[in-house]
């Protein structure tokens, strides 16, 4: 099982462990407030924006420039930035720890 | 004037081509109709990106509207950054004139919160959203399902039905009329025999066949949500109505006039919109009917086969914005209080950000598309038309091995000098089911 922790913009810490997919649908199963989803993940809606941690940052790997451009005109974007449909679900991300950025 | 361009050579049935006009001929205007009205069916389900050229040569497409002229953004980026930037690009102008073909003259009523910008836009969104996020829930799900359940099977043809030519369904009014009508009171939570009044109706609320500003087309409707908004006073309701007349924005209880701006703008808005997704879905099918098998085997694909379905029809072309102050877009200047429109079907064909962008790709896996909008005003029915649109395809791909389309009348819009295929006015089909 690989883990991953959701941090609320609500300060919530929401642990969660799946097997594959992607980490914003490990989200929507477990109802993570700020974490929308809607377009099922093909990066079209921006609505799983999350600040990665810094430790992870390096493993999690960088942004398509597909995702780039959609995180460009969202708000609080950052270094960290990454649309969470874009991140698979796999060993190497065991542990991820991730900052929901909406409400 | 610029006759239709129509086809009728050896190589290819005769047929209408609704492809764009090079740039030097985008200015004329084509109002001819088309002699050679039959379809080809091999391509029945061909969306063909009628801006691309227009795209890669100057990025924008200069439109007249009864004098109001409109610069139509075409490529990606250039849509997203200006849809983004609304305190530049407003909505909330004068009510009606940030659609094109302009509708000023025909209404003064706000729709809300479409034709708002922040901060009243985010009051009014705050206080929606929930409500429009219910098709998330497998119960409202449950509820598109068998409305669409019900009218695949009343439909599909197993050897008893009888309706028009050869066992035949008009997809538009038979099929997605009914079907859209049905989930819009799943939407608005009212009984479901209201249906049967906005049936009535038939597919446009604002418009007739014949003309796009049809202001006593729009007065059924207005006058109809009033009478229902008087009703809905009399009682407490768990619909939208007693939503809306529970509600508080800032502090204070809504107006009649903008509990009806939000229902005019939910009845129409997705009213052609769904209606044209579920038509030319069957049309795709009809073309490509291993498509359905495709589906039916591989559900783990069913939501990205939708959303390219979204992105191949983008349903609504484009959406206007009005300039508070000078301003630029793709390389252009914008004067202060003019308009632009943010082309939606041209930005989902834009070749420098979709791989093979006029394929229909069922396994996208990346899809930027922005067939619902773009920033703040992304729309609001969007989780309501993915839900349907899921249940849809996968219904049709469980239960029907073909499509066969009888007949079929294009919808063609004219924007300018271009034409696009948007829909069809009628499109008779016929559903053969599964063995």
């Amino acid at each position: 099982m690989i883990n991953v922790t959701f941090l609320t913009a609500d300060g919530e810490k929401i642990k969660t462990q799946g097997l594959a997919g992607s980490v914003m649908g490990l989200a929507v199963e477990h109802d993570v407030p700020g974490i929308g989803g809607d377009c099922g993940g093909v990066c079209s809606c921006a609505t799983c924006h999350v600040h990665v941690a810094k430790k992870d940052l390096a493993r999690v790997g960088e942004a398509s420039e597909i995702e780039k451009d959609m995180l460009e005109l969202t708000d609080d974007v950052s270094e960290a930035s990454r649309l969470c449909c874009q991140i698979t679900l796999s060993e190497d991300i065991d542990g991820l720890e991730v900052k929901v950025v909406r409400e | 004037m610029q006759p239709s361009k129509c086809s009728n050579n050896h190589q290819e049935p005769l047929r209408c081509d609704s492809d764009s006009v090079a740039p030097s001929q985008a200015r004329e205007i084509t109002t001819e109709k088309c002699p050679f009205s039959n379809f080809d069916e091999n391509k029945v389900g061909q969306f063909k990106d009628s801006f691309s050229l227009l795209r890669q040569n100057q990025g924008f497409l200069d439109i007249d509207d009864q004098n109001d002229p409109v610069k139509m953004v075409l490529g990606l980026k250039e849509v997203r950054k200006a849809a983004h930037n609304w305190n530049l690009f407003q909505s909330e102008a004068k009510p009606g004139r940030i659609v094109v073909p302009s509708e000023v003259s025909i209404r003064d009523i706000r729709q809300i919160p479409f034709e708002l910008d922040p901060p009243s836009h985010k009051y009014f969104r705050s206080l929606l959203e929930p409500w429009f996020k219910r098709p998330s829930t497998l119960e409202y799900q449950d509820k598109l399902g068998a409305i669409v359940e019900h009218v695949v099977s009343q439909t599909i043809n197993d050897g008893t039905a009888h309706k028009n030519k050869q066992n035949s369904y008009d997809a538009v009014t038979d099929i997605a009329l009914t079907i859209q009508s049905r989930a819009l009171s799943v939407l608005l939570n009212v009984p479901m025999d209201e249906a049967k009044t906005w049936i009535s109706w038939g597919t446009h609320v604002f418009r007739s066949n014949d003309n796009p500003l049809d202001a006593e087309k729009a007065d059924v409707l207005y006058d109809y949500l009033d009478a229902q908004i008087q009703k809905a006073k009399g009682a407490p309701r768990d619909d939208i109505y007693g939503l809306l007349l529970n509600a508080k924005v800032e502090g204070r209880a809504l107006s009649d006039e903008e509990i009806k701006g939000i229902l005019v703008l939910t009845f129409a808005g997705g009213r052609d919109t769904v209606i044209n997704s579920l038509t030319n879905t069957l049309a795709y099918f009809s073309d490509n009917p291993d498509a359905l098998n495709f589906i039916n085997q591989h559900p783990e694909h069913l939501n990205s086969a939708v959303e390219e379905l979204f992105r191949y029809f983008s349903p609504l072309t484009h959406m206007g914005r009005v300039a508070t102050a000078e301003g630029e877009v793709a390389k252009q200047h914008i004067p202060d209080d003019s308009r632009i429109s943010l082309c939606w079907a041209s930005a989902n064909r834009d070749e420098t950000v979709f791989d093979t962008p006029n394929n229909l790709v069922l396994t996208r896996k990346t899809n930027p598309h922005v067939a619902f909008g773009f920033g703040i005003h992304n729309c609001l029915g969007a989780t309501h038309a993915r839900a349907l649109m899921r249940i849809w395809v996968k219904e049709l791909a469980h239960r029907v091995a073909k499509v066969d389309v009888i007949e079929a009348t294009e919808n063609i819009e004219q924007w300018g000098g271009v034409k696009r295929k948007v829909g069809f006015q009628t499109l008779l089909v016929r559903l053969t089911g599964r063995v």
